[in-house]
This record gives structure tokens, C-alpha cells and sequence, in this order.
């Protein structure tokens, strides 16, 4: 008796868990991130979209990308606790244990999946399935501790939601739907790395090969400069391929050009200044070039959609 | 057998904090089913609208 009161007391854990924690799994921020970029794609594409189906849509692939995110949580835990930027999140924390991150990643995976597939099409489905796939094991468990090209490789499971907008309207992938995936795709290492450079010390800490620490300060910015310059004219082609108006063009020229500038600042002061000014306001623009893009290409398809010019 | 059915009877004592998160996962549970629920009774009517009611005898 005395034995198992002892136990009831200090060996069974009875979670203060809230339903905010729970909600902290899913990476809010990311997932504002994927909602914004797959809405985008999945009303620049050709074709009818019921308005419900297009609401559950979106939804699906918000949940679907918060599930990777619980799951990426799940088994990153050990290198969040070390990390500055992660140490707050709840597994670390001690208000959700990894298992339940687990197990709530899983299901909410399943669910989105089928969601997604039953209400619009399995081509849709299906690459939600690869996205969170992509992020939780090829990226989270192989190669962001293996290799400095982690965020290069792993971008790509970022990169996916536009794409995966387009094929819930057009039912398949296309090379326009590709072209937006290009987009973030060349975008995530000139961003991410921004950031690595001024948290060196923490992936250093937390033993994840990122690549100013792997290959060094001035390998990394020659890198993010061939991005960024890469990236401009791949920032104009959905306007050169006819899927997105003049308003577009102009902004993604305008705003490519500061991008490659921005960083080119930041290989040309290559690290001189200790404040590290260059990298973080490369790091901030870099935000607001996404968002302008994607959010011009939106605003765009709206107004096509609504018929304000027909 | 009447000590472990003093335990089960006694439970575990949770503090206030536990059982108000315990109270505020139940409810978001239940919340985020019915929405669930609600979410694919509409979907399939948007999805299939009329079609529903037509079946091949």
C-alpha cells in the first residue's frame, strides 16, 4: 500500500499540459508561413475551387505542416534544450514529453492526409504525405545532423506548400507549381544561413553542422551570394511564364535586386563588422521578400478570381 | 485485493493546476472534434452537393 502511494506520487507523470502547449508543437510561425504560400498557389492555378473545399483545403495543409513540426520537435528535443532560439519550447520545457509529441504528430499527420486527398484530389494528398515525410525524416532525422547542406536539402520540405496549392486546384504538378517551389527553395539558404551566422555559437553547442561552422564564415557567404543572384530571375519567371500579372513582375524585379544587393553586402563586409548589421538585415528583408512575392501573386489571383477587370 | 481497491477508490490526487489542464485539453478536444465532424459533413456537401442523393439502382 505504502509501496504503490509512493509510486502514484512520484513515479506517474499527470501532464500540466495546455492545449496551448499542444498548439506550440505545431510551429505556429511556420505554419502562418505554409497557410500564406499555399493559398497563393492554390488560387493562382487554373481551374474552379469551390470556396469550402479551397477553406478545408488549407486547413489540411496547415495541420499537416504543424504535424511535421510536433514530429521535428519529437526527436530534435535533446538539441532544442541546448539551443537559445528552441530551449522555451515545451518538450524542453517539461510540459509535454516527447512521446506525446509523438504520438499527436502522428495522428494529426494521418488525418490531414486523408483529409486533404478525400475533399480534393491524391496527387494533393499525397505530396502533403511526402512534404511531412520530407521534413520529418529525411530532413529532421538524417540530414540535419549529418551534413552542412541540411537547410539546402531540407529547404525543399519548405518549399513544398505552394506547390502543393497548386495540384489542390489543378489535381497535378506542374512546371509552374515547380517554379514556385524553386522560389523558396534558392531563398532558404541566403535566409537561414543569415541567421546561422549570428547563432553560430548555438548550433556550434547543440553539435548541428550548419554550414558557417562546418565550412566556414566565407564558404557560406560566397554560397548565399550564388543563391541570391540565382534566385532574382527565378523570383520573375511566374511572371515571364504568363501565371501572374505586370504588378508582379515589377515587385519580384525590385525586390530580387535588394535581395542579391543585401547579400552581397554581407559577402563584401564578410564579417568585419562584430554587430553582424548586414547579416541581420538581409535576415529581416529576406522575410519581407517572401511575403511580397507571394503576397502580390495572391492579391493577383483574387483579383482574377473576383473578375475586378472582366 | 482490498488494498489495491483502496488505491483505485482513492485515485490520484491531482493539484489545482493539473486538473485545470486536464479540464482545458478536454474541451479543446472535444472542440476540435465537432469541428472535425462539421468540417467534413460541410466539405462533402460542397464536394458533392446534389450528386449525394443520386444512386444507381
Amino acid at each position: 500500500m505504502a509501496y504503490l502511494d509512493s509510486t502514484a506520487k512520484t513515479d506517474l507523470r499527470v501532464s500540466e499540459a495546455t492545449p496551448k502547449d499542444y498548439f506550440d508543437l505545431l510551429k505556429p510561425k511556420v505554419m502562418r508561413l505554409v497557410v500564406f504560400t499555399a493559398l497563393a498557389g492554390m488560387l493562382a492555378a487554373p481551374g474552379p475551387l469551390d470556396p469550402i473545399v479551397g477553406f478545408i483545403a488549407i486547413l489540411a495543409i496547415a495541420v499537416g505542416a504543424g504535424a511535421s513540426g510536433a514530429l521535428n520537435m519529437w526527436y530534435d528535443a535533446d538539441i532544442d534544450a541546448v539551443m537559445s532560439r528552441t530551449a522555451k519550447r515545451p518538450i524542453p520545457a517539461g510540459r509535454v514529453t516527447a512521446d506525446e509529441s509523438l504520438v499527436f504528430g502522428l495522428i494529426l499527420s494521418i488525418l490531414s492526409v486523408l483529409t486533404l486527398g478525400v475533399m480534393t484530389n491524391w496527387v494533393a494528398g499525397g505530396l502533403l504525405a511526402f512534404t511531412i515525410f520530407f521534413y520529418a525524416v529525411i530532413y529532421t532525422m538524417w540530414l540535419k545532423r549529418s551534413t552542412p547542406q541540411n537547410i539546402v536539402i531540407g529547404g525543399a520540405a519548405g518549399a513544398f506548400p505552394p506547390m502543393l496549392g497548386w495540384a489542390v486546384t489543378s489535381g497535378s504538378i506542374t512546371l509552374e507549381g515547380c517554379v514556385l517551389f524553386a522560389i523558396i527553395f534558392m531563398w532558404t539558404p541566403p535566409h537561414f544561413w543569415a541567421l546561422a551566422l549570428w547563432k553560430m555559437r548555438d548550433y556550434d553547442d547543440a553539435h548541428v553542422p550548419m554550414m558557417p561552422n562546418a565550412a566556414g564564415e566565407k564558404s557560406t557567404r560566397n554560397q548565399m551570394l550564388a543563391y541570391a543572384v540565382l534566385l532574382a530571375p527565378i523570383g520573375v519567371l511566374p511572371y515571364w511564364m504568363g501565371f501572374a500579372g505586370v504588378a508582379y513582375g515589377v515587385v519580384a524585379a525590385v525586390a530580387g535586386a535588394v535581395f542579391a544587393w543585401l547579400t552581397y553586402s554581407v559577402w563584401k563586409v564578410a564579417g568585419a563588422d562584430p554587430k553582424l548589421k548586414a547579416e541581420k538585415r538581409l535576415f529581416g528583408f529576406s522575410i519581407l521578400y517572401l511575403f511580397l512575392l507571394f503576397g502580390v501573386l495572391l492579391f493577383e489571383a483574387v483579383i482574377v478570381r473576383l473578375g475586378v477587370f472582366a | 485485493m482490498s488494498d489495491v481497491k483502496d488505491v483505485n477508490d482513492q485515485g490520484i490526487e491531482l493539484t489545482d493546476a493539473q486538473a485545470k489542464a486536464r479540464k482545458l485539453r478536454s474541451v479543446a478536444i472535444g472542440v476540435c472534434l465537432a469541428a472535425f465532424v462539421v468540417l467534413i459533413y460541410v466539405g462533402t456537401w460542397a464536394k458533392l452537393g446534389p450528386a449525394l442523393f443520386i444512386r444507381q439502382m
